[in-house]
């Protein structure tokens, strides 16, 4: 078996999905200059709503596909009413606040969600119903399933519509015009506020799609998977370059496979030194390293401070 | 009365109450209740250190805790038969100083010049490294003993005395956990006491620019590298310091103290208290320490009073509680429970 | 005259844009050195690279007999050369003479140990610093504002205080950026009389502005930059008449 090939697709897979949450993280930086800390319980929720609706109707025998539809449907919708009711709620009432009271908040939100989760679906794990498609083929002496095929396809679909509405309509343009300035957006008749809560939600709704479709990788789901899937993804859209959709997409899909690589080879690399419970060092390292050469990201266009 | 004798009268009732604080509470809730205050002076300590690096230099440090971890490990393999090393405390806790100063140091000169929520994400990806590693440094050379942690440390001794083991003074029996409390108290007085002293010096003068505006900073002249970096070795050491002190105190170090969720907790400290005024610091330590622990206790039985059973996971209604504490503070004082007189002012103009 | 200031083909480029081509310049100790030129000239870009914050892409800079090290502006300031901001930046949640007090920073020495021990040499300098900030305030004359917090000065009073700030670095140079800017008339009255005395008492100055008369009123000599380039610099009355210079202005706003 070709260990390489079998990585790069075990990378390509877990990057889609790490792209997915890092284009929350970068819309909301973007258009307001805020981490959104707690965006990655947002996918948790996402995850586990989905799975309390698949398993009455996979029980009822619907077909597999349609059933993980109508979870991810329902699963969208509660996680956009979350993300609004968090931008509403947290922090909103911040906008002109101390840089860190927003942060605060958003910490506090996470903790909230998470215990919530917690006392709703329980401590443990749950295991996820296999009900997508995951037959294994062979492609150049590496196996790739059919579920990492959808994964990579959702995604890659997910994020070219998401580039199309925000470069060919006029929310896009209202969004890209309030993350440049808002108060002139708003001199020009855009709702800030209103561009704002549709960030979150549509943000949101892309948590909910990372949700159902990590856990079905992984064929679990706990309250607690989203913290550091969340930081993950955050990392992704600083390597990307925070604030450039493009660059979350390129730095997810880059962690994905950094981390499978480095997983792979760190074992041969350091002569058995360091095992692949490194894998998460690696990801950071990387981050390090990147911001140190090139602060402002991969993509992220490079901004002198102005006097 | 005359200002003098004000400030003196102050300090000898601060004096007093700090000295009888064990046996009262000891007397009133029991021995487990002053352990609680050997944290709450520990978490003091720690979240000073962190007060200099975001409150007075206005850098996001969300790895802090790893600085503790480096100090507190340090102690633990120097002072435990997992290396059959028993150094004396008052050798290794310096040392500790030092060492988390100098891995201030090496993470800040290459990531000082980053802005401010890339500065939060590397130090937060910092800390996980180092939990990583004090996780995995167990193979192939057994270093941090894994996940298990180093037990069997040494309890911190002055003059051959173990803080662990009660005295008896005037037939009076004082307890271990009253004299660590007393050690930890002299110590967070001394951190406080330095914290003042460099607050209102040049080199404070210099943290608060920055935190104001780099750029204006630069062209006072300051070498904002430089002063940004010694925010960051002061905070790393005295980190380093509480760190020691707590693998003395608790004989038993893991990777699972020192957490992300920790940092959070030490961030909070400082934010819910008011950043940059060092009574409000002290304050946020002593709450959120304190309370938890108290709900921790008192939940079960309330809800078992109120419901006739226990409803909620105390632990996790706790937590709860604790996330919602952060967002209603943040919302309505966003400058923290007791900022320095100036936010005071400023939170007075705005509501008039 | 000696040259204070030399500058010899400083250039800089952003992105595909020459932002500064080739500028030539000297700056006389003792004078007022006015900068001028139309929105969008490179006068702002010129202050940048003189003063460290930007890095330069060619030529050299001359400072008091020697080469400038460019691109850290802590450096500048410590070579003598201190500047105001266009958009006021003060330290808005100190006070005005905290603001003056850490523009003291590039001239005193205590350290760690000093603050927390106070020893005899720390207490002094502390001592000489709070003197030395409030001779400056009174100087500029907000001398009653100490105690205010900067931002909640009035504009014209932090113009002032940015002054008072940029002087206790002790510089042999003051680079102010657009200090009328935003001011009525009476308070750009006063701001000439204040730099007038700047001159008397021996510090030399560049001075940015838009302000063409308060310019020609007080400035020794003057050079324009138009399009990144000096296009003149001479006394005011002679770059008044020069055909270039009439261009550049009424050119820019025709076309």
């Amino acid at each position: 078996m070709d260990i390489l090939l079998q990585q790069i697709f075990n990378g390509l897979t877990l990057g889609s999905i790490y792209a997915l949450v890092a284009l929350g993280y970068t819309m909301v930086y973007g258009i307001m200059g805020l981490i959104n800390f707690a965006h990655g319980e947002v996918v948790m929720v996402g995850a586990l709503v989905a799975l309390s609706v698949m398993k009455p109707l996979a029980a009822a025998g619907l077909p597999g596909p349609l059933v993980v539809l109508v979870a991810l449907l329902v699963a969208a919708l509660v996680c956009m009413a979350l993300g609004f009711t968090i931008e509403r709620v947290a922090y909103r009432p911040l906008r002109n606040a101390p840089r860190l009271a927003p942060l605060i908040t958003a910490i506090g939100v996470s903790i909230v969600l998470q215990q919530l989760a917690m006392l709703i679906w329980g401590r443990s794990y749950h295991a996820v119903p296999p009900l997508l498609p995951a037959e294994s083929h062979e492609v150049l002496g590496a196996q790739i399933t059919e579920l990492q095929l959808i994964i990579m396809l959702v995604a890659a679909l997910t994020m070219a519509g998401l580039i199309l509405l925000v470069n060919r309509t006029k929310l896009g343009r209202a969004m890209r015009a309030t993350a440049e300035n808002p108060a002139i957006a708003g001199l020009m008749g855009v709702d800030a506020n209103r561009i704002i809560a549709l960030t979150f939600i549509i943000g949101s709704a892309l948590a909910a799609l990372a949700g159902v479709l990590v856990s079905a990788n992984y064929g679990i789901a706990h309250y607690h998977m989203g913290f550091i899937l969340g930081l993950k993804a955050f990392t992704a859209a600083v390597l990307g370059g925070i604030g450039n959709l493009a660059g979350a997409m390129v730095g997810g899909v880059l962690l994905g496979l950094i981390e499978a690589l480095g997983a792979g080879y760190i074992g041969d690399l350091t002569g058995g030194i360091l095992g692949s419970h490194y894998q998460d060092v690696f990801a950071f390292f990387v981050l390090i390293v990147v911001l140190i050469f090139r602060p402002s990201g991969l993509m992220g266009e490079k901004v002198s401070e102005r006097a | 009365m005359d200002q003098k004798t004000k400030a003196y009268a102050g300090t000898f009732l601060i004096a007093a109450v700090l000295a009888v604080a064990p046996f009262a509470v000891g007397g009133a809730f029991g021995n487990t209740w002053v352990r609680v205050l050997d944290y709450a002076a520990l978490y003091i300590i720690l979240a000073l250190g962190l007060n200099i690096v975001v409150g007075f230099a206005g850098l996001l440090d969300l790895g802090y805790i790893a600085f503790y971890a480096v100090g507190a490990y340090l102690y633990a393999l120097l002072a435990s038969p997992h290396f059959g090393l028993h150094w004396p405390a008052w050798a290794i806790l310096p040392l500790g100083a030092c060492v988390a100063g100098l891995f201030g140091v090496l993470l800040g000169a290459p990531t000082l010049r980053l802005r401010g929520d890339y500065l939060a994400i590397v130090t937060l990806g910092f800390g996980e490294i180092i939990r990583i590693f004090m996780n995995n440094l167990n193979a192939p050379i057994n270093i941090t003993n894994g996940p298990k942690g180093i037990a069997r440390i040494d309890a911190i001794s002055i003059a051959g005395q173990p803080l662990s083991k009660a005295i008896e003074i005037a037939g009076l029996k004082i307890p271990g956990v009253y004299l660590y409390y007393y050690l930890f108290v002299v110590l967070a007085l001394g951190i406080v006491f330095v914290s003042i002293r460099l607050q209102d010096s040049r080199i404070g003068r210099a943290w608060v620019a920055i935190r104001e505006d780099e750029i204006a900073a630069k062209a006072c002249g300051i070498d904002t590298r430089n002063v940004k970096l010694l925010a960051f070795a002061m905070g790393a050491s005295f980190g380093g310091v509480a760190g020691g002190l707590f693998a003395g105190f608790q004989e038993f170090v893991s990777p699972e103290s020192f957490g992300l969720m920790e940092s959070v907790m030490v961030l909070c400290m400082v934010v819910l208290g008011g950043m940059g005024h060092i009574p409000g610091v002290i304050l946020g330590g002593l709450l959120l320490t304190v309370l938890p622990e108290a709900f921790r206790h008192g939940a079960g039985p309330a809800q078992q009073a109120l419901f006739g059973k226990v409803l909620l996971d105390p632990e996790s209604l706790r937590m709860l509680l604790f996330g919602i504490a952060l967002i209603a503070v943040m919302l309505y004082r966003p400058a923290g429970l007791w900022p320095d007189a100036r936010h005071r002012r400023e939170m007075a103009e705005k509501k008039s | 005259m000696s040259a204070l200031l030399e500058a010899r083909g400083v250039g800089k480029k952003f992105g595909g844009v020459q932002a500064l081509k080739d500028v030539t310049l000297t700056i006389n100790a003792g004078e007022i050195y006015g900068l001028i030129g139309p929105n969008g000239a490179g006068k702002t870009t010129f202050f940048n690279v003189l003063t460290g914050l930007y890095t330069r892409d060619g030529g050299e800079v001359l400072f008091a007999g020697s080469p400038l090290r460019l691109g850290s502006p802590h450096e500048v300031t410590r070579a003598g050369i201190a500047r105001t901001f266009q958009n006021i930046r003060l330290f808005g949640n100190m006070t005005a003479r905290e603001n003056v007090m850490v523009g003291r920073h590039a001239r005193t020495g205590a350290g760690v140990l000093g603050a927390v021990f106070r020893s005899a040499a720390a207490r002094a300098e502390e001592a000489a610093i709070r003197r030395r900030a409030d001779e400056l305030l009174h100087y500029v004359g907000i001398a009653d504002r100490g105690d205010d917090l900067a931002r909640h000065l009035s504009y014209g009073d932090q113009r002032r205080l940015e002054i008072a700030r940029a002087l206790a670095t002790e510089p042999k140079l003051l680079a102010l950026d657009e200090p009328a800017a935003g001011m009525n008339a009476t308070e750009t009255a006063a701001l000439r009389v204040l730099v007038e005395g700047l001159r008397a008492d021996g510090v030399t100055v560049l001075l940015i502005e838009h302000d063409v008369k308060l310019v020609m009123g007080l400035c020794d000599r003057v050079a324009v930059l138009d399009y990144g380039e000096k296009i003149a610099e001479d006394v005011p009355a002679a770059v008044q008449k020069n055909p270039k210079v009439i261009e550049a202005y009424l050119g820019g706003s025709v076309a």
